[in-house]
Formats: structure tokens, sequence, C-alpha cells
């Protein structure tokens, strides 16, 4: 990757930027032939895309802490179909061809501010899919992402107790309690 | 089989044998063994002893590695009990699995089972509702079925006597359609319930939301404690099996309670081929057994018998037990064995948003929510289709409102803090005992221990259609003059089988022509047969049945210690 970040900032140097980025993705390393089904590598990808779907604030630590690119190669891996798995394989290509395309980078090295973009524009298009899509049809592989952060981040230890409030033995049952704006949900 | 074993035979010899150690198995030998009556209890599948055996009763969410969701194998190997809503990562081990005990399915039928001690009442929805006195009615003033030989008097005490022991929540409503029973305080409705329940009872005169029934132990008596079980703390994780032991379950009361008194054997790993008839003696003498594990048959003998292994499971029992006296099966003399098997239709739902109460919130997991007794053709027949259907009604705040277009901490903000109250109300409609809808025995096919497959040939008809139509009507109207919004009604195309309230094919009467039962449950023909669980139903009501299971056995159970003391069985 270095070396390839050095040709293309030397292209930007000289003005290239309107340089068909196309031909830098050839040498691209998300498109290179996958040993195995989902690498160690998509897991740090995938942790950077939970933790910019659902970044560390001043409240709760974000998704990355809550482990969620393991959590998705282990929900994809045993709980999707064939033909949801490669729709969410492709998507892994997909976005960092975006991602290069728009910021001429792989997604991981990008900036904060970069991948916030990349991901707010996957999410635009990802709705504007999802309202065409028919039914029978595979979600759009953000959708997938999407729906994944938040199922694996929400249901995780950090996602239920820092995040949400979790109470493992309510004792008790109350069905009237004020709530304040702020207040956090109940974890389940 | 047919040895000489003296000893062995005294050594299989009890008083009684009841088969099946599920919800009316576990009340037939509690009220056997409580009249000091032995008692042989028949399991097919294997133990799971109360607290030791639940094995996922105190984990986290995240404790499950599918975060309690089912891997995409399970699904695929199983695709009939992966449909049932209560088999998920946490509970999977209590279901029988799709290729374990396979069925013919003529029609589809989800039939949903749990082969352990306890049976499915390890993980039972609770509801604990009396039928009322129109349920019993019914078959008689519409004219379907056979009329059923007992009134809602007959069992009124048997009621309380069952809600004492198994601990039923719920409010003294004071209403003819939803009669009141021996209750411990009931959970509270939450403040949209509660403003839901005020709308639609002022706006109806005959529709009433009240608190539903549940076997939760919210205070319990000093029967409940010398149970061994305590108080529920609101997880609502039922479904895992209680190590509070504050649901009823028979491995939580019925058949520890009976183990105490030393008159219990239990026989795990036990299915049972037949019932053994002896045409000299005019009476059932036992009961023929294949270990599941050693596949050895061993013969036990009683002089009464109980058979509880659920609806479906008894019809097979009878029809598999034949002999030169019965050759269409145990008690068949009227060939109705088998015949009008009902359920009930779960299919309607109907989901609404409701604004405000936004300063409100609640504390705690429910496992509980509110009900609509049936209003429709109560007091006489006011509609095109006959008897009607209970409502469940629920509204709650899940975390975060609609979430496209966010993302970052936006999202994680919206989606951390809880979201708009929405409103459910879901459907339990009653269904019309009809001769088609039947079981019988697969002429070809046999499971692993030789014996026939069930076929199951059960079907929805006109009559649940117009119901079905007549609750999103009645459903949609009540949640709008309650100030609903977006009211949407939704049809999950569920298979009968999936609401796990099978009813019937045993049924009671009073003419042996057209029944199998008498009024306390034996079998017309062979009246040492008891037979207490679902498959005894004349008709099927539309509140949920298990409650009015255990009371029947109950009472069957006394009759038949009576009997006995008498010498008469």
């Amino acid at each position: 990757m270095k070396r390839r970040k050095a040709v293309s900032t030397l292209l930007m140097g000289i003005g290239g930027a309107i340089l068909a980025p196309s031909i830098f993705l050839t040498g691209c390393k998300s498109e290179k032939k996958r040993s195995e089904f989902l690498t160690d590598e998509d897991i740090a990808l995938l942790d950077e895309i939970g933790e910019t779907i659902l970044p560390a604030t001043s409240t709760s630590p974000g998704a990355k802490a809550a482990k969620i690119g393991a959590f998705m190669r282990l929900y994809v891996t045993d709980c999707y179909n064939k033909k949801d798995q490669q729709v969410f394989i492709d998507g892994i290509t997909k976005l960092n061809v975006l991602s290069n395309e728009k910021h001429n980078d792989d997604f991981v090295e990008l900036t904060s501010s970069q991948k916030q973009q990349v991901i707010k524009l996957l999410d635009k298009e990802a709705g504007e899919y999802a309202k065409t899509k028919k039914k029978g049809e595979q979600d759009h592989y953000f959708s997938m992402m999407k729906n994944l952060t938040l199922f694996g981040y929400f249901s995780s230890e950090i996602g239920s107790t820092k995040a949400r409030r979790y109470v493992s033995v309510p004792g008790r049952y109350d069905g009237n309690v004020p709530y304040r704006k702020g207040d956090k949900a109940w974890a389940s | 089989m047919g040895y000489l074993n003296i000893k062995g035979v005294a050594e299989n010899t009890f008083d009684a044998i009841v088969i099946g150690s599920g919800m009316t198995g576990g009340w037939a030998a509690k009220e056997l063994c409580d009249h000091g009556i032995k008692t042989l209890v028949l399991e097919r599948g294997k133990n799971i002893e109360h607290l030791k055996d639940y094995t996922t009763a105190t984990l986290d969410p995240w404790d499950f590695p599918h975060r309690n969701r089912l891997p995409l194998q399970v699904k695929e190997d199983n695709p009939i009990i992966s449909r049932c809503s209560a088999f998920k990562e946490d509970s999977m081990h209590f279901f029988v699995k799709d290729k374990e005990h396979p069925y013919v399915q003529e029609k589809p039928f989800d039939w949903i089972r749990g082969y352990q001690v306890g049976g499915k009442s390890l993980m039972w929805g609770r509801g604990s509702h009396r039928w009322n006195k129109f349920d019993f009615e019914g078959p008689a003033r519409d004219g379907f079925a056979v009329d059923w030989p007992i009134r809602y008097d007959d069992l009124a005490p048997w009621y309380s006597h069952v809600e004492k022991f198994v601990g039923v929540c719920g409010n003294k409503d004071g209403l003819e359609t939803f009669p009141d029973g021996e209750y411990l305080p009931p959970w509270e409705l939450n403040v949209v319930e509660k403003t839901l329940q005020k709308r639609i009872m002022s706006s109806y005169k005959d529709r009433y939301v009240v608190n539903a029934r549940c076997a939760h132990l919210t205070e319990p008596t000093e029967l409940h404690l010398k149970q061994g079980r305590g108080k529920c703390q609101a997880r609502n994780l039922c479904v895992r099996g209680c190590p509070y032991g504050a649901y009823f379950s028979a491995n939580s009361s019925t058949l520890p309670w009976a183990a105490k008194t030393g008159n219990l054997t239990l026989r795990p790993y036990s299915v049972v081929h037949s019932i053994i008839y002896d045409s000299k003696k005019g009476k059932a003498t036992g009961v023929r057994v294949i270990d599941s594990q050693t596949k050895q048959v061993t013969e036990y003998f009683s002089k009464v018998i109980f058979l509880n292994t659920a609806t479906l499971n008894s019809n097979l029992t009878l029809l598999n037990s034949t002999s030169d006296r019965f050759p269409e099966g145990l008690g068949n003399d009227s060939g109705v064995l088998g015949k009008y098997i009902g359920f009930h239709i779960y299919r309607g739902s109907i989901s609404a948003d409701i604004d405000g109460f936004l300063d409100a919130y609640y504390y705690g997991r429910r496992p509980a929510s509110t009900l609509i007794p049936n209003f429709r053709n109560v007091y006489k027949q006011e509609t095109d289709f006959l008897r009607g259907y209970v409502s469940f009604l629920q509204a709650g705040r899940p975390a975060g409102n609609d979430n496209s277009g966010l993302i970052g901490a936006e999202l994680k903000d919206q989606m951390t803090e809880p979201g708009d109250w929405k409103v459910n109300l879901s459907m339990q409609g009653e269904t019309i005992p009809k001769e088609t809808n039947h079981v019988r025995l697969s002429k070809d096919e046999k499971d692993e221990w030789g014996i026939p497959l069930l076929n199951i040939s059960v079907d929805y008809d006109d009559n649940d259609e117009k119901k079905i139509k007549d609750f999103y009507t009645q459903g949609s109207e009540m949640l709008e003059k309650a100030g609903c919004k977006n009211i949407q009604t939704r049809d999950n195309n569920w298979a009968p089988g999936l609401d796990i309230h099978e009813m019937g094919g045993v049924r009671m009467g009073k003419d042996p022509k057209t029944s199998m039962l008498n009024k306390w449950n034996q079998i017309h023909s062979c009246q040492n047969v008891f037979v207490t669980d679902g498959s005894c139903m004349t008709s099927y009501g539309s509140q949920s049945p298990s409650l009015t299971f255990m009371t029947i056995t109950a009472r069957a159970a006394n009759y038949a210690v009576e009997q006995l003391k008498k010498g008469n069985l």
C-alpha cells in the first residue's frame, strides 16, 4: 500500500488528480485472490467500517471496541446464505473501490472524516437501492454491514452495558417510570 | 414379548402408569402420588432436572455466539422447528429437531414438540386463563361437534385447585366472559397500555382490556415455597428454564412434588409403543415400552393408565394400540379416533404507532401482556362466522426510531435512546371441529422404533379466513378509536401447528357412538385408561388451553383415585 500511496501522491503533486483512479485499482490489495472466506485483514476493515457507523463517543466506546469485525465474520460465515455471503464479500471490494475513487486509498488508510464521507455516500446509495429493491432480491451490501453493526454492537457487552442500560436481573416490573430525554434505552 | 416372568412382572407392576411427563402428565403424577398411588411416569426423552439442566438460564445476550439467532445450518436442517418463534440459540436443546422424529404432512402442519422430562411445560407461553361457560356450551348451541359432557361448573373447583398450586398472577376482573380464579398480584400495565385500556373500554360496552393471567410467582405463597420455588425476577427468559422456579413447569413443580411422596418412579428414554389390552379382563393391563437407548422392549403393568403424551402423540399411541377387540385403535368403536383435530388461529396481528407519552418509560422485563377476551358471538350468533377470538395487546418503546440516513454519532445517539411507543395487537382464534381435520397412521412409513409415522391432515377453512378478516377490521377500529396511527395488519401465513395449541382427536362426549371419552376422561369402552391431555378436547375455545388441560387432568386423577380405592378399576 505504501508504494501505491507514494505513486498516487506523486501524481497528485503533478496535477494528476483527475487521472482515472481505476488505473491504480489493479494493484489494490482488496482485489487479490482470497485464500479464505473472510480474512483477518477483512476483520480490520470491518472494524473500521463498524467504527465509522457507530463510533466511540464521549458516552461510550464504539463498534471496534465491541469487536464488531470478528462478530461480522462469524455471523456472515454461520448465518448468511451463499448468495448473501457473496454480496457481502463483493461489497468489501466495492467499498474499497469507492474509497479509492473518492480518496485514492483503501478504506482503512483514510482519515476519519474521509471514512465518514464514504460511509455516508454508501448509506445513501443503500437507502435508495432499498426503495427500488424487488421482493426476494438481496439487500445492498452496505445495508448488511450497517444492520450487522447495529445488531452486533447493541447485543455486545459494551453496547448493552455502556451504550444502553442492561440489568441482568431486574427483580421487579414498574410500568411507569419517568423518562427524561437522554436517558438510555434498555438493552433487552 | 409374551414371556412369563413372575418376578419381572412384579417388579414392573405399579398402581398407575402415566405416559408422558409434561404439562398434564406431571399433574396426573402429582395427584396420584399425593393419594398414595404407586405411579410410574414414562417419558420418551431425556431427563431435564430442575435448575441443574437449565444450561443457558443465566447467560447474557453476548454469551451466545450468534447473539441468540440461529445459524443457517440449523435452519436448513430444521425447516419446521426453525419456524417456531421460541426456537433460538438459548432454547434449541428443548425442542425436537426435524430429523429426529419425522412425520407425514398431508397438508402443511408444523408439529412442535419437546421430548424430555417436563415436555413443553418448560417452554410454554404460560397464559393461564379459565375457559368461560360459553366455551363449553358452544358445540351444543352452535350445532357442531358433539356436546361437552361437562360444563364450566364441573371444572371450577378444579381450576382453583390447580391455580393455587401452579401460582397464577392476575386480576379479578368480574367478567362473565373471563371467569376469575385464585390469583397472585398481577403485573402492572404500562402507561400506554393503561391509556389504551381506558380508551377502548370507553368506546365499547362489551370489550374489556385486562391483565393476561400467567403462571408466574409474583408473590409466592407458602405452598410455592414448599415446592422450592421463588419469586419472579422479571427477566423474561422463561424459555430457558427458570433459575428461581418462578414460572410453572412440570420440572419445577409437579414432578419434584410427586417425587417427594416416595410414590413416583420416573423412567426417561421410554418410548411407548402401545397400550396392552386384555379382552378377557375387558381392560388395559399395561404398556409396551421400547428403551430408546437399548431398543429393549419391556412391558409395565398397572391397574390404571393415564395417557398424557400431548395431543397428537396420544392419538398416535391409541391408533397404534390395536387388538382383536379394537382393530382400529384402543377404544375406537365409534371411528372418531384421530378425527376432529383443532388448533388456534394465530395468523393475524396489527401494529400501530401512538403519539406522546415520551416522558414515560418502564423498568424490568414483564413476562406477560394484556388481553381482550372474546367479544364475538358470545351471547348469540351475530357474525357470518362461528365463535370468536381473544386478542393480546402490548405497548412498548423499542430502542431507536427509523434510522435511515443516519450514520456515526448521530445514529448511535438515536439508537441508544428509546424510540416512540409502538402498539401490537395479535389474535388467538377458535377453530371449529371438523371430521376432515384428522391424523392417521402411515401405512408404509415407520420410525426407528418400528412405530408407524403419523400422517397429519389439518387445514384452515372459510370460517377461519372470515375470522381473521374480522379481527383485522375490529382490531384496527379499536386501535383507531384509542388514538393509534399508522395501523397495519399482517398475516404471518403460519401453517396450523405453529400455535402449539393442537387439540382433539380423542374427544370427550356423552355418547360412546360419537366420542372416545366419558365425562371423567375414561375411554368409554376401556375405563381404566384415562386420556387427559389436549386430545380430549371436544371443542377448542379461544383461550389458551394448558390451564384447562391441567384442570381436567387433576379432576380425572382424583376420580381415578376414588375408583381405585373402591376397587372399581
